[in-house]
């Protein structure tokens, strides 16, 4: 049986309670709306791109649960001054992560991989993955919400 | 409360004379698992129930001894299996009180049973201009089909709002009658915050202005007695799989001049009397509805659930719920930072809730563990989660077989969900 503790590590409730880069960002130059018709958790990424493909700012506002919330916060921290290639790398990691795929190492996840513990919650994924889904949209230009569903 | 208080309401349910819950909760067995190593609390009956062994056993015995088609054989089995269908039917028209079998039409579920009214009595009856009155706390299955037709008919849908505490704001639900209105359509328990909405008065104020009315009888039948004349509604609808029964059955109750005059819905095998490419007789009521082979065996767990209900009686079982429901609702009381969501002066067994600071899908997957099982979302009712300015909550619904017992451990859970957030 999952111990809850590994789906609810501390650094994810810790970024549940105090999300970072919480905001609207005024110079956002591209944005995607991330949506959970399920559960109702509504999320919108902001992003300014450089000319040079460099992510320059990330921010992100909305309503979820502790994981979804956690899983934006960290993403955008982990995000910030990476290329565009990088971030739909690590999107791609991160996916392999919380699903569990085999043969992905979680370690070079950095504080993402304490995100590993939700492969054991299947239907949570859609939590972790929720504001990384709108990131995606984002950077491929796509103007419309994307849904989980 | 005190300990002590908490203990008086236990013993008080515990005694209830007529109701040996323990011995109730035999009869179901999927109640002795383990969930995560955790005997099962289930609490997610408004989204289905549990089903007894009496109706597993129907079900097997109908495709072990009994399986036929119905309505059109000359062989033995087809005439057991029709006489089981419609034996069914009889235990459903008695259980409802309505005045004839015949008004008694075989549906998927309360869903199915409202897009019915809607695309054939609805396409018939309204027109341009005309209104749809609903209410704010109604399951998108009581929404979705009446926009749908208006769209089709030009007509227009009203809503009648809800007050603080989850009860119909009855004065303004009845300004909003008027000449124009043709339909009201309306929960008769709302499967989001448990309250009982005033049917009959509904219905004498829909008469009034010679409206109809549909009732989304769901969340009512399994826990009160529904008596169709004498609340003097023109529709009823209700699923099998809330009273436990199988999914994929359900019940339109229709009063038989109306059902008489309206077109059918599907077309195709039963519903007919004959057909030859000029012109088609339809069948006589309620097989003009029942196009195609209907789910016998849903028929029939349905008719024994309802015979399994009576056994007990529906007034034992709603007293034994109001009991476990008052209790729970004191001990998720005492939770800090607890807030009910519904809190009618009449309501059904559910415990609709949010707890600040944390998201209700969190406080589900903890339960979960605890082998609690709740609802958490919108309740397929978003407009209402909006007028409570709520994304969604954790509900957690009772049957006839929860116990005291099980709402110390929804509470106890609770207090988890707060410890690991702390």
């Amino acid at each position: 049986m999952p111990d809850l503790r590994d789906l609810y590590q501390d650094v994810i409730l810790e970024h549940s309670k105090r999300p970072r880069n919480y905001r609207t960002l005024e110079a956002a130059n591209r944005k995607a709306e991330g949506f959970n018709p399920l559960c109702g958790d509504h999320f919108t990424v902001y992003l300014q791109v450089g000319d040079d493909g460099l992510i320059r700012d990330v921010s992100f506002q909305g309503s979820g649960c502790a994981i979804s919330k956690a899983s934006a916060s960290m993403m955008t921290q982990a995000i910030k001054g990476k290329r565009i290639e990088e971030a739909e790398e690590l999107f791609q990691r991160f996916h392999h992560v919380v699903t569990g795929k085999n043969g992905t190492e979680s370690n070079d996840l950095g504080k993402l991989a304490a995100f590993a513990g939700v492969s054991e919650y299947p239907v949570r994924v859609k939590c972790a993955t929720l504001a990384w889904h709108a990131l995606h949209a984002a950077l491929q230009g796509e103007q419309h919400a994307v849904s989980t569903e | 409360m005190t300990t002590s208080a908490n203990t008086a309401i236990r013993v008080q349910a515990a005694t209830l004379a007529d109701f040996d819950v323990y011995k109730v909760r035999a009869d179901f067995p999927i109640l002795a698992r383990k969930i995560n190593g955790k005997p099962l609390v289930y609490l997610d009956n408004a989204a289905t129930t549990q089903k007894p062994q009496a109706v597993i056993d129907a079900m097997v015995h109908y495709y072990t001894a009994e399986n036929a088609n119905i309505h059109r054989g000359v062989h033995t089995l087809s005439e057991l299996a029709t006489e089981s269908y419609e034996q069914a039917r009889a235990t459903v028209q008695r259980f409802l009180n309505a005045a004839e079998s015949r008004e008694i039409v075989f549906v998927r579920g309360a869903t199915e049973g409202i897009n019915l009214v809607a695309q054939t009595w609805g396409r018939a009856n309204i027109g341009p201009g005309d209104e749809i009155v609903i209410s704010a706390m109604e399951h998108h299955s009581n929404i979705v089909p009446w926009q749908i037709l208006c769209e089709q008919q030009g007509a227009n849908l009203r809503v009648a709002p809800v007050n603080d505490a989850g009860e119909l704001v009855f004065d303004q639900f009845e300004k909003l009658l008027g000449p124009k209105t043709k339909l009201v359509a309306m929960a008769h328990v709302s499967n989001a915050l448990g309250t009982v909405n005033p049917v009959r008065k509904i219905a004498q104020a829909a008469r009034r202005v010679n409206a109809r009315v549909l009732l989304d009888g769901a969340q009512a039948v399994p826990h009160m007695t529904v008596d169709v004349r004498a609340i003097d509604c023109d529709f009823y609808v209700f699923s099998g799989h809330k009273i436990y029964a199988p999914t994929g059955i359900g019940i339109l109750y229709g009063k038989a001049e109306l059902l008489e005059a309206m077109p059918p819905y599907q077309g195709g095998g039963d519903m007919i009397s004959s057909v030859t490419f000029e012109k088609t007789l339809y069948n006589r009521l309620p097989y003009k509805f029942e196009a195609g082979t209907p789910h016998v065996s849903g028929a029939i767990g349905l008719g024994v659930a309802i015979e399994y209900v009576n056994s007990i009686g529906i007034d034992r079982i709603a007293r034994q719920e109001k009991q476990v429901l008052a209790y729970g609702t004191k001990r998720l009381l005492q939770i800090p930072g607890l807030r009910l969501i519904g809190t009618a002066r009449e309501k059904e067994g559910i415990l609709s809730f949010v707890l600040e600071g944390i998201h209700p899908h969190d406080v589900g997957t903890i339960l979960d563990q605890e082998g609690i099982a709740i609802r958490t979302g919108h309740h397929c009712a978003q407009p209402l989660m909006e007028r409570f300015g709520v994304p969604a909550t954790a509900r957690a619904s009772l049957a006839l077989y929860n116990t005291i017992e099980e709402m110390d451990a929804l509470a106890a859970g609770v207090e988890k969900v707060r410890e690991v957030f702390a």
